[in-house]
């Protein structure tokens, strides 16, 4: 944390060539199409990063206009500048600079929905008492007359105190000529002249400041009597003089009495709200298009429930089935691509390092990125459109059932592709409890890269006969699906009534209007998502794939070159054209397998198989389960060097060795128990090293990850011992 | 809160009220106060969803959606007649 932080200051004493001429903050109400007016801004010109410690993205632009060139910086979406929430205490911190690494900006451009004045004009009432430059831009311009709006300009500049007001329409560009013109100005423009809202809170400030040193700012001294002598504002309050705590008191006496100043803050903003929109604000009879027609429709719960399903069966399917053919061909390639070097290279450390080291370790990044792509995509659209909103809605009263709530759907079914990608999607929810709850379960939903070692076990062990209409075999791996939902749903449970038991939170979900997405906001999210997953979970998954290379590779062993040797000289004398061909190939399977078994991954299977052995695991098994803990999804091909058939053999090959696989007694390895312990350990163990890094990222500690490591494979060793011991 | 059964909790669909009292002990309240359900605001029941819970009202425009146990926290008194 530290050492980022050194390097971010150093960054920004560095007078680069991209030193602004203004730095501007936006600021708006969530789904005031702020991020869409900001890239229509600053185009591609944007750096996303993250606030110092926490999980905020932090998005700066730049605007260049008459050889000026102007610094964005688009704050999270906030109602308010109450600082209740981390939004909206980064949104406070960044206009009032308090910010590390950011600088004071010059000015502020509050992005208003016309179409939603009302909680628009609360916030830049708010922002009108900073005392910054200020220009307001009206978005969705075009809505607000389809709804039959009409909005006096000229009278609500005056009641804002003539700051700029530009009406806009972000997805076409419309009016954004005028805005970027007013921007370019915003240095020259006079700052808003307090005590226009709320002349007594300003007053109060005033006599208060008396107390302050110098040059505090009146909009500090403001929050100061509002939200009180707290924890928070210690250090504030320990510039004031002597007298300033008792002056406090007084004045918040005088302003607040015994009622609780935010409602007296919420009451006197809106009611100079409403007096502002019955003065500019004209209402036609609205023009319903379809839009309306379809949030009617929608909004009936039968219907609405039903399009839920829909919408979300849709999703399932694009992610799965969509993605199939691109990854069979990213996998293709990976193993085309792992066979040339090997080819071109010869036997040895280095060819072996860049074919499965190397190779099929950008291979098993990018293996994931069609299906995280898709899913980023549909996650997108779905907010963009304001889908996402009516679906936590809907799902509310369900999810609330099982100790989450209706936000944590989006993160819930995107972990059947990645919990990764799942994990990083409980941002939207605001409430702490609830938003840990969903990353502890989020792990158990079956991921793409658990189905690889369901399909060869089921395939091999799972008798295919028919139950009824249905395959067993497809009974088996939907029990599986619906066994990691369970066993999430039973984990948020547990969580809630223990470690994270505690009121219930308030639940206050804006609904936006249906609106159609804007293709190059779309795009841009789209492409900074996946940028930050390649980032954050393709850096581990990659090294793990080199670590577990390094483990399954040294040390060599000396005895088993000459034995190949000889081997092949046998083979060679006594076969000939495909036989040949095939002894040999089944030579190199033999030593891959001799050289594994006293490889450090070899020895550590042996190692553990005592703690194993109970849930009828043999040292290979083990082995394999070893190098599956940082990433799960080597599992299938350790199984097959482990079993001499390659680790790029064709499924029919390796089920065939496993299922004659044997103890040195003679018994069976792979039982039907064994078997279907195995797949439950796999199904709860959370094998994932990029899921840990996420957790640590959006928690902030190593306590959950550590948590969610140990309770999942205790799960899932105690539910294979089981399943194992009650079978045999 | 629930004195006279009229609280936006009580509000059948299509129903239109005045926020005439709210419960601002309690700061889960406060937010939602701070979201512009505060005294003299118009509300309206859009919907619900499966089961009456949560519900969806619309304020001045726009939608809001609200648990049950938080809608009965916002007295009620019916939009004067001219009101919109």
């Amino acid at each position: 944390m530290t050492k980022s932080k050194e390097i971010r200051v150093l960054a920004n004493q560095i007078p680069v060539s991209r030193r602004a001429d203004a730095s501007i903050a936006v600021v708006g109400n969530p789904n005031s199409g702020k991020s869409t007016l900001f890239n229509r801004l600053t185009g591609l010109r944007q750096r996303i990063g993250n606030y110092p410690g926490v999980t905020v993205e932090r998005h700066i632009g730049t605007l260049k206009i008459d050889g000026k060139s102007l610094e964005l910086v688009d704050l999270p979406g906030t109602h308010a500048l109450s600082a209740h929430s981390l939004e909206e205490q980064i949104a406070v911190d960044v206009i009032l600079g308090h910010m590390e690494g950011t600088a004071t900006p010059d000015g502020i451009l509050a992005v208003v929905d016309a179409t939603n004045l009302y909680q628009g004009l609360y916030l830049v009432q708010q922002l009108l008492e900073l005392e910054r430059p200020l220009v307001v831009a009206l978005t969705m311009a075009d809505a607000a007359e389809l709804e039959g709006l009409r909005i006096d300009i000229a009278g609500l500049t005056a009641r804002l105190g003539g700051v700029p007001i530009c009406p806009v329409v972000a997805t076409t560009g419309q009016g954004v000529e005028k805005l970027r013109a007013e921007l370019s100005r915003i240095t020259e423009l006079q700052s808003p002249e307090p005590g226009k809202t709320w002349p007594e809170l300003t007053a109060a400030a005033r006599e208060l400041a008396a107390h302050a040193p110098e040059n505090t700012r009146l909009a500090e001294v403001e929050r100061l009597l509002i939200d009180g002598p707290t924890e928070a504002k210690q250090d504030f309050l320990a510039r004031f003089d002597q007298g300033a705590p008792a002056e406090l008191q007084r004045l918040r006496n005088r302003l607040f009495g015994n009622e609780p100043p935010l409602a007296i803050e919420a009451r006197v903003r809106y009611r100079w709200v409403r007096e502002v929109l019955d003065e500019v604000v004209q209402r036609a009879p609205p023009f319903y298009g379809w839009q309306a027609r379809i949030t009617a429709w929608l909004n009936q719960p039968v219907p609405g429930t039903i399009g839920l399903f829909l919408v979300m069966a849709v999703v399932f399917q694009a992610v799965f089935a969509w993605a199939t053919p691109i990854m069979d061909l990213i996998d293709s390639a990976t193993s085309f691509l792992g066979a040339r070097v090997s080819a071109a290279l010869g036997d040895g450390a280095l060819a072996s390092l860049l074919a499965d080291g190397v190779i099929a370790g950008v291979g098993s990044v990018i293996i994931f990125l069609p299906q995280i792509m898709i899913l980023f995509l549909f996650i997108i659209l779905l907010e963009d459109s304001g889908y996402l909103a009516r679906a936590a809605y809907l799902l509310d009263r369900a999810m609330r059932s099982v100790g989450l709530s209706g936000q944590s759907i989006i993160p819930m079914i995107s972990s059947f592709a990645c919990a990764v990608p799942g994990i990083m999607a409980t941002r939207v929810i605001p409430n702490r409890r609830d938003r840990i709850a969903t990353i502890l379960a989020a792990p158990f939903m079956t991921c793409s890269a658990r189905l690889p070692v369901y399909a060869l076990l089921i395939a091999a062990f799972v008798p295919a006969k028919s139950v009824g209409f249905l395959n067993l075999q497809g009974l088996v791996l939907f029990g599986l699906y619906m066994f990691g939902i369970l066993m999430g749903v039973l984990t948020a449970l547990l969580i809630r009534k223990t470690a994270l038991r505690g009121p219930k939170p308030p639940f206050a979900l804006m609904l936006p209007e249906f609106r159609r997405p804007n293709l190059q906001t779309v795009l841009m999210q789209l492409l900074g998502r996946a940028k930050v997953f390649l980032k954050r979970a393709g850096t581990v998954i990659f090294s793990v794939a080199v670590i577990i290379w390094a483990l399954a590779y040294y040390p060599r062993a000396d005895d088993v070159e000459p034995f190949v040797a000889q081997q092949q000289q046998a083979a060679e004398a006594a076969l000939s054209g495909e036989e040949l061909d095939t002894a040999l190939a089944q030579i190199d399977n033999q030593a891959a397998a001799m050289q594994l078994e006293q490889s450090w991954l070899g020895r550590a299977g042996h190692f553990v198989e005592p703690v194993f052995r109970p849930l009828g695991w043999d040292w290979r098994v083990s082995s394999a389960v070893i190098a599956g803990f940082p990433a799960r999804e080597v599992v299938v091909a350790v199984l097959g060097t482990v079993y001499a058939v390659g680790d790029e053999a064709d499924e029919a090959t390796l089920s065939q060795r496993l299922k004659a696989a044997r103890w040195p007694d003679g018994s069976l390895v792979f039982t039907l128990p064994m078997v279907l312990g195995l797949l439950v350990f796999y199904a709860c163990c959370l094998q994932c090293a990029a899921t840990l890094a996420v957790i640590r990222r959006e928690t902030n500690t190593w306590r959950w990850p550590v948590f969610a490591w140990v309770y999942m494979t205790a799960i899932g060793y105690v539910g294979a011992l089981l399943v194992y011991q009650l079978g045999t | 809160m629930d004195r006279n059964g009229s609280t936006l909790a009580s509000l059948r669909k299509g129903q239109k009220g005045v926020i005439a009292a709210v419960n601002a002990a309690d700061p889960q309240v406060q937010r939602l106060m701070t979201l512009g359900l505060v005294e003299g605001a118009i509300v309206e029941l859009a919907s619900s969803a499966l089961g009456g819970d949560p519900m969806e009202f619309r304020l001045f425009g726009r939608g809001i959606s609200l648990r049950q146990e938080q809608a009965r926290q916002f007295a009620v008194s019916p939009v004067a007649a001219g009101g919109d």
